[in-house]
């Protein structure tokens, strides 16, 4: 088993304003725009390096993803920045027709999402946009699991052509992953290799997927750890190799199960390879207010779950 | 073309004909060997999507792909589809459009990057009077004002009408001119939006009104169906294709019709 470690915790979204503030200055044709959380969505040293090329929207994200879909035409790579649920349901219908469907080069970046925003509540805790972007054709949906890997995505996008939705958080977490990576879109990560089962995780549930491994090793079990950064395109390769090495998956995200990286699992795993699956996920709920931490536990979110979970798929295991 | 498919707006395309000839051959500068960035070029964008026949057919002719390709309209694997789409790749459509009130923001967005690039060629757009009834437009109407767009010409069909009747019994916006210079935009009002001189003369003062710290805006003032009798004074023909004998009537009364389709 391997173990990863980590000498802070930091929240993903100072990952994306860091690459973000990097992205300013290494290309002249990235442009970012904000709904009035440019603080929240860590977006202030890119507005005060390069104002010319930062637009304020004010609190109108529809409009925002139409001006951003505008920006493409003209050769600019347009970041939009807000929370996770005003940057997928709220503005649903201008992301489809005006980005999507008309293939624009947009990076939708995403905070706060899911139940760790915490304290806000269900209002503002989305649970349900990985299914709502994914569902859109030619979109390729990234949700990132610590501060360095949300810094490397936010970079990588950049040169990757195409609309893209980038999903991260709000609390502060381990930063465990490579401060120099290479982030390659589409390419699922084996953090840790193992043999009894399949342990696959995205956004904040990886580190709690490497947690639960430790206590699976305790009780005797091996699971194999894989980091699923991008969603979509799924790395299917990756997926089938390790169900057929284990024979038993778990999936873990901080969102809904249905629409989730899950269900695109079940569907590869059911196309290739049929395996017993648990789902460590929101069973069909809205989240409500709470600490990071409690909200992660009520919810079945945390590596204690993940432990649960993995047991009851190998007791399901043939 | 709409009626060999038998489906498609003719009111509001024909209320717009005369716009769209106008713009593409008096008032805009353009390259009709595609580029999708259009650097250096004026840029369109419609956003009421629904009158794609006028849109479609004025491409053509002004050179952007085959006039025979009009016969494709809304059939089974043609670059033509029902709304505009940038998706089958068709010459001269730069956004998707048909879901209304989304055309503005992505007009704003376009005139941004030409100011970055500091390109002076305009963006156009046209917009419908029902249109304005999506929220979207408000937010987009706010935003150029405030930051005092002034590369844009954006302009409204005001025909009056949208599918359920006339504009001021399904929902009345009051007066829009009122409206968009309380927006901080210059408003410029066509009274004859069906007369190719006075569609001229507007839109060349529309231009000259441009880089002046305001977006514009063009009240164009059309009549529904323009040019066909039983189809004008009604707001039935929104989204309704006539059958032979009414082709023949229609096509009767407007004997300068290019054939050509």
């Amino acid at each position: 088993m391997k173990t990863y470690t980590f000498t802070e915790k930091i929240d993903t979204r100072s990952g994306f304003g860091y690459g973000l503030t990097e992205l300013g200055q290494s290309n002249e044709n990235v442009v970012a725009l904000c709904a009035d959380l440019t603080g929240s969505l860590k977006m202030n040293a890119f507005q005060n390096n390069h104002p010319e090329r930062f637009f304020q929207i004010g609190i109108a994200e529809a409009n925002m993803m139409g001006i951003a879909a505008g920006l493409t035409i003209g050769g600019k790579i347009p970041f939009t920045g807000t929370f996770a649920n005003f940057s997928t349901g709220r503005v649903y219908d201008q992301i489809r027709q005006s980005i999507a469907y008309s293939h624009k080069n947009v990076k939708i970046c995403a905070s706060h999402a899911g139940v760790t925003l915490g304290e806000d509540g269900a209002t503002h805790q989305i649970l349900e946009d990985i299914g709502l972007m994914k569902m859109l054709p030619g979109m390729t949906v990234i949700n990132t699991c610590d501060y360095n890997q949300t810094k490397a995505a936010t970079i990588a996008i950049a040169d990757y052509k195409g609309p893209v939705y980038l999903r991260f958080g709000r609390p502060k977490v381990p930063n465990f992953t490579d401060e120099n990576q290479t982030f390659t879109v589409g390419e699922g990560l084996v953090l840790s290799p193992g043999k009894d089962v399949s342990i696959i995780a995205t956004g904040h549930l990886v580190w709690e997927a490497l947690e639960a491994a430790k206590a699976l090793h305790e009780q005797g079990i091996s699971a194999e750890i894989i980091d699923i950064h991008t969603i979509k395109p799924l790395d299917e390769k990756l997926v089938i190799e390790s169900a057929k090495k284990t024979g038993a998956v778990v999936s873990c995200e901080e969102h809904n199960f249905l629409g989730g990286l899950g269900e695109s699992i079940s569907r590869t795993l059911a196309m290739h390879h049929p395996t017993p699956q648990e789902f460590v996920a929101t069973q069909d709920t809205f989240g409500e207010s709470g600490t990071p931490a409690q909200l992660m536990d009520k919810y079945g979110l945390n590596a204690n779950a993940i432990v649960s979970a993995a047991n009851r798929v190998l007791a399901r295991k043939k | 073309m709409v009626h060999k498919v038998n489906s498609g707006h003719p009111g509001g395309s024909l209320g717009c004909a005369e716009f769209f000839v106008v713009l593409f051959k008096e008032i805009m500068n353009y390259k009709t060997d595609f580029e999708m960035d259009g650097i250096g070029e004026d840029l369109f964008f419609l956003s009421n999507g629904h009158i794609s026949p006028v849109y479609y057919s004025v491409l053509a002719r002004s050179g952007f792909f085959p006039v025979e390709e009009l016969q494709t309209f809304r059939l089974l694997d043609s670059r033509l589809q029902g709304h505009p789409t940038t998706h089958e790749k068709l010459p001269g459509v730069r956004i998707a459009s048909g879901s209304l009130g989304q055309g503005m923001s992505v007009a704003l967005g376009a005139a941004a990057a030409k100011k970055l690039n500091q390109d002076n060629s305009l963006i156009y757009s046209l917009h419908g009077d029902g249109e304005l009834q999506e929220g979207q437009n408000w937010e987009a109407i706010l935003y150029a004002g405030s930051k005092g767009v002034d590369n844009l010409i954006a302009t409204i069909d005001v025909n009056g009408k949208q599918i359920d009747g006339s504009t001021d019994d399904v929902l009345h916006m009051g007066d829009l001119q009122e409206k968009f210079q309380a927006f901080g935009w210059k408003v410029i009002t066509i009274k004859d939006g069906n007369d190719i001189s006075s569609i001229i003369d507007g839109l060349n003062q529309a231009k000259k009104e441009t880089n002046n710290g305001k977006p514009i805006c063009v009240l164009l003032h059309t009549e529904m169906g323009n040019g066909v009798d039983f189809m004008m004074h009604t707001h039935a023909w929104h989204g309704k294709a006539p059958n032979d004998e009414q082709l023949s009537t229609a096509l009767a009364q407007n004997p300068e019709t290019l054939g050509d389709y």
